[in-house]
């Protein structure tokens, strides 16, 4: 199910503008993984190199390697939509879709697949929603519209949504940085039950949560504005936050970066 | 040293003492109103230089500078400065109300003599100059017709062509046609109407007509599209504009293909605004004369087929009833311009309905 993600050399470019450089990391399936760093750093281009999310933007490019489990996903034949069906994505902000009813932004990506048997999409909506820890909220009103949830409810449901078209491997681009504190609790529980069955990529600000919930943490940084994001360094969690063995990792995690 | 540093800090501004301050009683405004409009039906009628309307425009003149003095003595500048300012933009608003209110009222009034079943009902074939009857049927029903058709070349066409540019278009082709999309929407009716007499009527249909050129109900659609295309376009771009882009990288990341999430996500979202471009371009479209007069030739009898023979519409029934020599024909005029008035705002308020109906109720 769950599969490894091996990046090489990856260099990402926004035009003329190199974002990051020379990126080689490693992913095993099963794991959480953080990406942290300053702003700027880029961990997000990173992430959305990931799942080919980086060239939606106009003149933006990927060069170097990424494969999952062998497969090059930025070969000239890979079905770009293929690859966003196996890795699935949670964004910064909730994005529900304003047209759609709760059910039926959590079976939007089955549905606009093709799937169309009711069964099946309630069957899928109830499933994903009880793994978002969602459903008792929502259960009863499953056909008012999902921008009418709370901030932290819509990220739930978003991530419902994402793992309803089960991808093998989910990236999280701060995905609890709009939330409360108990909405934030929420989904961190929320990936320790999905690790069992996806890998999954987090970007955060928040040292504690990287240290709380990932196997796996990675460092990026910056020398100075306008120069490219490179991985600092790339280790198990525990490593990182209680024996770094790179200055600036440790200068970094400790507050005294720049 | 120090000294010197604390003594070249900017000054904070004073606090105030209180946080209450004067302020004018409620009746204060009002009360001026009526003042003002008092004094200036003084001057007006004392001096005998006008009417009620100079008595008004002094009145509003004279409230505004009472309000500000009056504000000015009691609760001090910046509050006199608010209160003139908020009146001035009350009365830009009046303003702008005004001829649309005495526009809906000449119709009303003036249309409402011949808003009989006879009007409907009946066209003006075989009408006479003596006849007191006679209607509009036949240029409702060619209304109906040739604005129906040019929506349906013009909404698919207008809506492809917006969707292209905002979320296909890239580098000059785009560019292109956005500035042709401009260009056109400055070219004015009667040239649209001489484009397609000449290309279409004069050219193309004769070769369906045994030879000779076809004026028609389709020709005067056709013209209406070439009208109502920029104005769809446009809009329609703006609105796809305003989507945000994480909700097209939300379908993305579910592995939506690029036309499903333009298809499913992004024009439910904007539907709304493209609806309200569309009528605003289908409004504009029943309105005009210019066209429906060089290419559908007009007519006085009820003819259903759009394709065959003369058609008139109702904005030119008015245009030709305002210029009959027939003491009757003025009411019909009226009548046929309170009826296109009221036909394109049913339309409008049905569109707003069914675009509103696929929207969740919270």
């Amino acid at each position: 199910m769950a599969k490894r993600i091996e990046a090489t050399n990856v260099t990402a470019y926004y035009g003329a503008f190199k974002a990051i450089e020379n990126i080689n990391l490693t992913v095993e399936p099963k794991t959480v993984t953080a990406l942290i760093g300053p702003s700027g750093c880029g961990k997000s281009t990173f992430l959305r190199s990931i799942n080919r999310m980086h060239e939606v933007l106009p003149g933006a490019r990927v060069e170097g390697s990424l494969t999952i489990d062998n497969q090059d996903i930025y070969d000239r034949d890979v079905d770009v939509t293929a690859v966003r069906r196996m890795i699935g994505m949670v964004f910064q902000r909730p994005n529900p879709f304003p047209t759609m009813s709760i059910f039926e932004n959590v079976v939007a990506g089955l549905r606009l697949n093709g799937v169309k048997k009711k069964s099946i999409l309630e069957e899928a909506a109830e499933k994903a929603l009880r793994s978002a820890n969602l459903w008792d909220e929502v259960k009863d009103r499953l056909g008012k519209p999902g921008a009418g949830l709370s901030g932290g409810q819509q990220q739930r449901l978003c991530i419902a949504r994402t793992i309803a078209v089960e991808p093998q491997v989910v990236l999280m681009d701060e995905p609890c940085s709009a939330l409360d504190p108990i909405s934030t609790l929420a989904i961190e529980d929320l990936m320790f039950q999905l690790k069992d069955k996806f890998t999954i990529i987090i970007v955060t600000h928040n040292m504690q949560q990287a240290a709380r919930v990932s196997d796996r943490t990675a460092f990026f940084s910056i020398e100075k504005t306008g120069d490219p994001g490179r991985l600092i360094e790339y280790d198990n969690t525990q490593k990182i936050f209680s024996n770094p063995s790179v200055k600036k990792t440790e200068d970094y995690i400790t507050g005294r970066f720049g | 040293m120090t000294t010197t540093v604390t003594s070249h800090r900017p000054q904070p501004p004073a606090q105030p003492v209180t946080l209450r301050a004067k302020r004018l009683p409620a009746y204060a405004a009002p009360a001026v109103a009526v003042v003002a409009l008092l004094v200036a039906a003084g001057i007006v009628y004392g001096a005998g230089i006008g009417g009620p309307v100079l008595v008004v425009v002094l009145g509003a003149l004279l409230y505004l500078a009472g309000l500000y003095a009056a504000a000015n003595a009691v609760e001090g500048r910046r509050s006199a400065r608010n209160r003139t300012w908020s009146a001035l933009i009350h009365s830009a608003f009046v303003l702008a109300v005004l001829p649309l209110a005495s526009v809906v009222w000449t119709l009303v009034s003036k249309g409402a003599e011949r808003l009989d079943g006879n009007f409907f009902l009946t066209s003006m074939n075989n009408i006479g100059a003596r006849d007191a009857n006679g209607g509009a049927y036949h240029a409702i029903v060619g209304t109906l017709e040739q604005v129906g058709i040019a929506a349906l070349i013009t909404v698919p066409l207008g809506v492809l062509c917006a969707i292209y540019v905002v979320e296909y278009g890239r580098g000059r082709f785009a560019f292109t046609i956005r500035f042709f999309v401009d260009v056109m929407t400055g070219i004015p009716s009667i040239v649209t109407g001489l484009f397609v007499l000449a290309f279409w009527v004069l050219i193309v249909s004769p070769f369906f007509n045994d030879g000779r050129p076809g004026f028609s109900g389709f020709a005067a659609a056709l013209a209406l599209s070439v009208l109502m295309l920029p104005t769809v376009v446009r809009s329609s771009e703006e609105m796809l504009r305003l989507v945000p882009a994480p909700l097209r990288e939300g379908a993305y990341a579910l592995g939506v293909p690029k036309w499903k999430t333009v298809l499913r996500v992004v024009l439910p979202t904007a539907l709304p605004g493209i609806v309200t471009g569309i009528m605003l371009a289908i409004a504009r479209a029943a309105g005009e004369t210019a066209p429906v007069l060089l290419v559908a030739g007009g007519g006085a009898a009820i003819n259903f087929n759009p394709f065959e023979n003369n058609q008139s519409s109702l904005a030119l029934f008015v245009y030709q009833q305002a210029g009959e020599a027939s003491k009757y024909s003025p009411a019909r005029a009226w009548t046929a311009a309170l009826t296109l008035v009221a036909l394109v705002l049913i339309l409008t308020v049905a569109a707003k309905l069914l675009a509103r109906r696929n929207r969740l109720g919270r």
